[in-house]
């Protein structure tokens, strides 16, 4: 696959839709600027409704922005017709052409594209080999399981090989085991042809296992971007921490202590690393992930136990704060001393841990 | 905010792609040509006269005592034959779905509801007279009455009641299929007996449904122009008057305001019944069937509906079995036996049987082809695709649904006698199969449309896309995806296009010419006429061409439709 890979650009896009219920025009994405990489695996996360599948469509060519240009590589191609776009989808519920078997939607955008008939053989054979569905070109797409008819619609989407690969929501339709093996399957395959991709997903265990970067949107908007690791240890919203991952906050004042910079949570004291810009007396909100802390009987912030939950590989402990109530998860909690709802201990963590927003 | 930018592209996007920027302009033309004009032209000739614009035409037409009279007969056989087949067809759809059936009774009711859709349309005004009339079986050889008149309006409501019951049958069963039985069986739970939850929960679930199905007969009752014409007697209805207001008056104008009225009934009622109570129909049966129904074996509640239904059933299945066997007697009402072929000898011999049968047959045959092609192309760009002259097309072809024949009949005669407009541009077309062959295509075109129309809504959009999306542009999607995907409806349009085109007559019989025969053209003429035994010929030989075109398409969809396996998939 001698291609030059290409990157997709956003610029200013936005789209408006009418509410069907008020009859109301309301922006589905507002104002977005993206730059994808060319070869890079990009992710599109955000709750239903935040405008991601409306973005992945826009640049597949089913709906036009009603602001701004999109680019493939450095071509505007708002004026395109999907069919005409250098893109492939792959869609949540397949969409693979029912009528025809495995090869025959393999080979479908070869056949449109005019390809000798040697050179299809040669090429859907080699994706299936691929996409490990060798010998099953002769099925019907309703022999096959769910899996295997979304690596024939990866396959089908591959062969053209196409400057962008889109992914939407492809495994939500798939029971959580296999969702787990088939995006591993997805990166594998990804970084083996290395061919820019872009997924819409809400799940955000898929969007980490998958993603360089990752884009967080809400209410039309990127919230943030980044990758797995940015995102998850420095989110710049409350919306971010919640969503990537499990995530606590507790709000405090900023103070000086003992030489450094804390925040005073419920009249303790705790020690954060101080960023630019920050104002002694301001209120600040830090992000504690559950398991970034443990519960101590002797240090660190005050707190009750309301449950305590063994899960196997760790335990599980909701505490009050306050009035804040704290998840926590305690890794590997053999041997380690246990504590009982009801009882009053503390919370201990690093100021390098948690995150200030 | 300005959506602007998108309906440029959206636009742009459209006009790359010439095939389907094409098949939309030839569509509209189509449609404006052969379905809005004509109707216009009745506006235009029935309110301009020589003295310009004016209300004098209205106002000559309701001086006469004779339209008035018939405004009312039509209202009031519409009215009767409404409510009497929703009843009817409720009382069979429920027998259907709650009652523990025998296979022969199952059978029974499989053809009842078969009959009507292969039948031409007077066969059951021919039997009623057949059997009712002065001389008829039942009256006169086994009542001993000689003085029966079936004629009338009684003779109407019935025909029309037993042509049209079968078609509320159908969809009340398709609509109690869809209550939950969870519903009902709630309602047992809490005490309710079977009378209780029929009146609580099932029938007030129901009631849009059957307003629904009283409306749609209604308005075929007052479109219906063969049975009026046949067992109408000195009864008039709109669509009778209006041909013969244009046949034996020669008052085109009249004709044309009288259409107008007639059409302005169907409209109005078309619209209660599409944008009011269909809505509301789909909004209180939204849920899918759970899980099976449990089944009436009560024996108190089965037999007495499963002995009215199949008696029910049992009279109908007779009246239609009675034309044919009516073709094979000597003199019908005289003598019986022994059996004879001679009718459809003469058939043959003196009256150009074959001349009609050729004539019906090719006329047909090319319509169905079209029709079907076309309905399948209007509901793709329906469901499909967006556009601007979307809502036009869509309304258009649903609008064909609400005009009678007969006016469109006489729409065709103002609009096309003189060419477009009297100007005399395509007159050519006027007089030959070609225009016979569009009014055909246009009387289909809306129950093809619909079905191609439900078919489309059950396939998932995205495989669509997903053939765009690999480079197809829509006339490859349309092709390789959309028509395959559909093939079934695809059949049945075709088969249901051919059958109704060759079983036409309101608008037909008023734009046909001497130089074709068209079967049910001469079975009209021969029943007027008095020569029961000739209509009843024509009418076997035609109920068995369209029996046969159905019996095709069942064989051709069982072995070529692979729409089934598709659907088990989903």
């Amino acid at each position: 696959m001698e291609k030059i890979k290409k990157g997709v650009r956003l610029e200013n896009i936005s789209k408006i839709y009418q509410d069907p219920k008020t009859g109301k025009d309301f922006y589905a994405v507002h104002d977005t600027s993206l730059t994808i990489e060319p070869g890079s695996f990009v992710t599109l996360l955000g709750p239903s409704g935040c405008g991601k599948t409306t973005t992945l469509r826009m640049i597949a060519g089913f709906e036009s922005p009603d602001e701004g240009e999109i680019y493939l590589g450095d071509e505007p191609i708002n004026e395109l017709t999907p069919n005409k776009r250098d893109t492939a989808m792959v869609f949540q519920s397949y969409a693979l052409l029912p009528h025809y078997n495995v090869f025959d939607n393999v080979a479908y955008g070869l056949k449109l594209r005019k390809v000798s008939k040697e050179e299809i053989h040669e090429r859907v054979m080699s994706i299936l080999k691929l996409v490990e569905l060798e010998g099953m070109e002769g099925r019907m797409t309703n022999q096959l399981s769910g899996g295997q008819q979304q690596r024939v619609a990866l396959a089908r989407a591959l062969v053209i090989e196409p400057s962008v690969l889109l992914f939407d929501e492809p495994l939500s339709n798939l029971d959580a085991k296999l969702r787990v093996s088939m995006r591993t399957e997805i990166r594998r395959i990804q970084q083996e042809v290395g061919i820019t991709a872009i997924y819409v997903t809400h799940d955000q265990s898929e969007a980490m296992a998958l993603s360089d970067n990752i884009i967080i949107m809400n209410k039309g908007v990127v919230a943030q971007m980044g990758t797995p690791q940015e995102i998850y240890y420095h989110p710049n919203s409350e919306f971010v921490a919640d969503f990537i991952g499990e995530a606590n906050f507790l709000k405090g004042k900023l103070i000086d202590f003992e030489g450094k910079s804390a925040l005073d949570i419920n009249g303790t004291p705790v020690v954060i690393e101080r960023r630019e810009g920050m104002e002694n007396g301001k209120e600040y909100t830090i992000v504690l992930r559950p398991e970034a802390a443990t519960l101590s009987e002797n240090k660190g912030l005050p707190c009750k136990v309301v449950l305590s939950c063994f899960m196997g590989s760790y335990q599980n402990y909701h505490v009050m704060v306050g009035d804040t109530l704290v998840k926590l998860a305690e890794n590997n909690p053999k041997n380690k001393r246990i504590f009982a709802v009801g009882e009053n201990c503390f919370i201990d963590f690093e100021a390098g841990s948690v995150h200030v927003l | 905010m300005n959506k602007r930018q998108s309906a440029v592209l959206d636009r742009k996007k459209l006009m790359a792609d010439p095939i389907m920027v094409t098949t939309i302009v030839v569509l509209i033309t189509f449609l404006t040509l052969f379905i809005l004009y004509p109707l216009a032209m009745l506006l235009v000739d029935s309110f301009i006269s020589d003295n310009g614009f004016s209300f004098d035409i209205f106002k000559r037409i309701f001086e006469m005592p004779s339209f008035t009279k018939a405004i009312t007969n039509t209202l009031k056989v519409g009215f009767l034959v409404g409510i009497a087949s929703a009843l009817i067809g409720l009382l069979f759809a429920y027998v259907e779905v709650y009652v523990r059936m025998n296979k022969f009774v199952g059978g029974l009711f499989k053809v009842v509801s078969m009959l009507p859709v292969v039948s031409p349309p007077f066969v059951l005004s021919l039997s009623m007279i057949m059997l009712f009339g002065k001389a008829g079986i039942i009256t006169r050889f086994l009542l001993g009455i000689y003085d029966n008149s079936v004629y009338g309006f009684w003779g109407i409501v019935i025909v029309q009641t037993l042509t049209f019951f079968p078609v509320c049958y159908m969809m009340l069963k398709g609509l109690l299929k869809n209550i939950d039985p969870s519903l009902e069986e709630a309602a047992r739970d809490m005490g309710a007996s079977r009378m209780k939850v029929f009146t609580s929960v099932t029938l007030p679930l129901m009631l849009p449904g059957i307003g629904n199905a009283f409306l749609v007969t209604f308005i075929e009752s007052i479109a219906d122009f063969a049975n009026p014409m046949i067992i109408g007697g000195s009864y008039d209805t709109l669509a009778t008057t209006i041909y013969l207001q244009i046949t034996g008056a020669y008052d085109k104008s009249g004709a044309a305001a009288m259409a107008v009225v007639l059409l302005c009934i169907t409209l109005a009622m078309f619209a209660v019944q599409k944008y009011y109570l269909e809505a509301k129909t789909a909004a209180t049966l939204t849920g899918k069937a759970s899980r099976g129904r449990m089944l009436i074996e009560d024996k108190s509640v089965k037999v007495p509906l499963t002995i009215l239904c199949s008696l029910a059933a049992g009279f109908v299945i007779l009246m239609y079995i009675c034309v044919p066997i009516g073709s094979f007697f000597p003199t019908w009402g005289y003598k019986f036996f022994p059996l004879t072929g001679k009718w459809f000898k003469l058939v043959f011999t003196r009256y150009h049987g074959f001349k009609a049968f050729k004539d019906s047959f090719i006329l047909s045959l090319i319509s169905a082809p079209v029709t079907a092609l076309l309905s399948m192309i209007i509901s793709y760009l329906v469901v499909k695709r967006k556009f601007k002259a979307k809502g036009f097309i869509e309304a258009v072809s649903m609008l064909a649904m609400a005009v009678p024949g007969t006016v469109l009949g006489v729409g065709y005669i103002r609009g096309f006698s003189g060419g477009i407009f009297h100007t005399g541009f395509l007159q050519g077309i006027y007089g030959t199969g070609l225009i016979l062959v569009i009014v055909f295509v246009v009387r289909s075109l809306p129950t093809g449309t619909r079905s191609g129309i439900s078919a489309l809504r059950q396939i998932d959009k995205s495989i669509e896309e997903s053939a765009y999306d690999m480079g197809a542009d829509s006339f490859k999607v349309f092709m390789t995806v959309t028509l395959p995907l559909i093939k079934d409806s695809f059949l049945s349009g075709l088969v249901t296009a051919f059958v109704r085109s060759i079983t036409a007559i309101s608008a037909i019989i008023l734009l046909v010419t001497p130089q074709f025969l068209l079967i049910t053209v001469q079975i009209n003429e021969f029943a007027e006429k008095g020569s029961y035994s000739l209509a009843c010929a024509f009418a076997t030989i035609l109920i068995i061409i369209t029996y046969g075109a159905v019996l095709l398409m069942n064989v051709f969809i069982k072995h070529f439709g692979t729409s089934k396996q598709i659907k088990e998939d989903n």
